[in-house]
């Protein structure tokens, strides 16, 4: 039997509409927030020139490192040839397109000059991170395309192995373009760590793989079905040890800025006294994204779906305050300019910034889910991304 | 306006003595210095580089004359929304922890020669002319910040809304990044920057311009002279702009 016969599209339903609709509102909200940011200028959003990347960048960050983590599933089905794992390939790989297209979307509606989009795909400065990363972005979404036509026709599935191991080491080397986005900030004293490059591959893992058990649920809830349990039970072991792993790197992190590259004053500030900093790090990244999603993964006593379901939106919760807390943590810490001088300005040297996000943003932020859902949305209703044999209905 | 075909010289000061001495009928010598001069419409030459020498002893805290003239000159305007306004150019006021010294002190754009800004632009928006000078070009800043990201001296302002009132020789709108020009208009026509001219007005003399290069010129004898400093010299990026008394 060929292997396509195995996938279905998802069929009109009232869950289909009602889930579409939602994404749909959300995404109309995001490109409302973006016009008003635009027409009005960035000073409506909680940005300025202290903090000149916010919460945009935060959800932008975060859909793109999860995109690349969210071909996990296609990538262990074809290039470790794991067959239990392949009713989910086809799904992983659209949601990676999903995911990318919802966090390029924010990062294009933040910048000062989005009309200018055409100048920077014609204008290349080559020693530019940044600009390698546009090309990384495009490569990916245009590998994962021809793996997911791989897949989609039995005449090419014999190609599916070599083209899938491509995309996965595209994908290594995107979530590494990502987190060198920072390493290259050299005067920032919250980006200077070697463990960047591979805490953001962890955390690609992690942030991915919650993403595709949440959204695969929801697909097969509203296509009328449920995960298969086994499977889903793989992928929530496979979650914990990703949360386990993001939490040995940023301790390691931590452990360097304090010891080895000497940032006492900036890990007082993150660890200690940094107010809603500290509180977001240990309450919410750390204690409710990390400890409790990973007792609630890794102890067999909580296997039930509504457990899963729990641990992998606290993973979400936490991931987003990770990336929160290291971008808008890292800006609002002033730079030390003047060793062994207390400073002062009009141009708010020496002080921590002030940085609240205003609804603009935050709007434009969610839209980027908003997108990448509704993409996901309508991939699956036009072409056999659901696996037959996990529906409940349609079984033959 | 592309301020990479615009054309600097060299500084008044060369180009008077130059003056003086070809009145002075010494030709032969000095016409060697003037072919090196470059005329109007030529581009950049990296035969230059144009810096700024600041003298902390003389600067004082409270005097903003650099700044006042800095924001006249490009019409740099007040939204009463300080965190978001411009500041090309902004007045730093330090104390000595362990002697309780105070000092105070102008910050800009340093015109690194290794201009992290210049490295990380996806666009090349950001760019250092042939002289030095480094600049964004205003048809190309795609407003990506990402240049603000990576200044170690915070020099650049992003714009966060509609301006007004703005100058043809300083070109700037919503939504682009800006910084110091080194006021390249006023060098390209042999003036020195607003700043610059501001401070001596004010009496205080405590900014020198001119180019490192020239051995003869004020700065360069200053440089060579006297112990300096660039801010964050650990991170290597060679500043056009160098501090004494620090
Ligand atoms: S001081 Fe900042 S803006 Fe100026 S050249 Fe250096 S890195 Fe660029
Ligand atoms: S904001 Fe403009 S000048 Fe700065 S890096 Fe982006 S494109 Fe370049």
């Amino acid at each position: 039997m060929m292997k396509s016969a195995y996938f279905q599209s998802v069929s009109s339903s009232r869950g289909y509409w009602l889930i579409s609709a939602i994404a749909g509102v959300i995404t109309l909200a995001g490109l409302i927030g973006a016009e008003h940011m635009e027409s009005a200028g960035h000073w409506v959003t909680g940005m300025s020139n202290q903090v000149v990347w916010g919460v945009p960048h935060v959800f932008a960050i975060f859909l793109i490192v999860a995109a690349s983590g969210a071909l996990n599933t296609a990538s262990i089905a074809s290039v470790f040839a794991r067959d239990d794992y392949k009713p989910l390939a086809r799904l992983s790989a659209l949601l990676a397109i999903a995911l990318l297209s919802g966090g390029l979307a924010v990062l294009v509606l933040d910048l000062g000059r989005p009309d200018r989009l055409i100048v920077a795909m014609t204008h290349y400065n080559f020693k530019s991170i940044f600009a390698w990363n546009i090309f990384l972005y495009i490569g990916f979404m245009f590998i994962v395309g021809i793996y997911l036509w791989m897949m989609f026709e039995p005449r090419m599935n014999r190609f599916t192995a070599r083209v899938g191991t491509a995309a996965f080491i595209w994908r290594l080397v995107l979530t590494t373009g990502t987190g060198s986005i920072f390493g290259f900030l050299v005067a920032r004293e919250a980006f200077d760590s070697a463990v960047m490059a591979p805490l953001f591959i962890v955390m690609s893992l992690s942030f991915g793989t919650a993403l595709t058990l949440l959204i695969g649920m929801l697909i097969f809830w509203i296509n009328g079905a449920t995960m298969d349990p086994a499977l889903a039970q793989k992928l929530r072991r496979l979650l914990g040890f990703f949360v386990i792993g993001v939490a040995y790197l940023v301790a390691v992190d931590h452990l360097t800025k304090l010891y080895v590259t000497g940032h006492h004053q900036l890990e007082q500030f993150i660890l200690v006294d940094g107010g809603i900093y500290t509180l977001l790090f240990w309450g919410v990244q750390i204690l409710l994204g990390t400890v409790v999603p990973a007792i609630l993964l890794l102890l067999p006593r909580f296997c039930q779906r509504g457990y899963l379901i729990a641990a992998a939106l606290l993973v979400v919760v936490g991931a987003l305050t990770q990336v929160y807390v290291l971008i808008i943590g890292g800006q609002v810490f002033p730079l030390e300019l003047f060793p062994g001088y207390s400073v002062t300005s009009t141009f708010y040297d020496g002080v921590i910034a002030d940085y609240t996000p205003s609804l603009a943003e935050l709007a434009l932020g969610m839209g980027g889910m908003g997108l990448a859902v509704l993409v996901t949305l309508i991939g699956v209703r036009i072409l056999p991304f659901v696996p037959v044999q996990m529906t409940g209905k349609n079984q033959d | 306006m592309d301020m990479k075909n615009s054309s600097p010289r060299r500084t008044f000061f060369t180009q008077a003595s130059a003056g003086v001495a070809l009145l002075a009928l010494a030709p032969g010598v000095r016409l060697v210095d003037l072919a090196l001069a470059r005329a109007q419409d030529e581009p950049a030459s990296a035969a230059q580089r144009w810096g700024l020498l600041v003298d902390v002893d003389r600067c004082v805290s409270g005097c903003d004359a650099c700044v006042s003239a800095c924001n006249t000159e490009h019409g740099l305007g007040d939204s009463e929304r300080p965190q978001t306004d411009a500041q090309w150019i902004r007045k730093v006021d330090l104390v000595d922890h362990n002697t309780g010294r105070q000092l105070s002190l102008p910050l800009m754009c340093q015109h690194c020669e290794e201009p992290p800004c210049v490295d990380v632009c996806p666009t090349g928006a950001s760019f250092r002319r042939a002289d030095g000078i480094v600049l964004v070009d205003k048809h190309t800043c795609i407003g990506c910040r990402y240049c603000m990201m990576a200044c170690p001296y915070k020099a650049r302002s992003f714009i966060h809304e509609d301006l007004t009132g703005q100058k043809t020789h300083a070109p700037r709108g919503k939504g682009a990044v800006e910084s110091c020009t080194l006021c390249v208009h006023r060098v390209d026509r042999d003036e020195s920057p607003a700043c610059v001219e501001a401070c001596t007005d004010a009496g205080r003399e405590a900014l020198v311009f001119g180019d490192i290069n020239d051995r003869n010129d004020p700065l360069a004898t200053q440089l060579a002279e006297t112990t300096t400093r660039e801010l964050r010299a650990d991170l290597k990026l060679n500043t056009a702009v160098r501090y004494r008394g620090l």
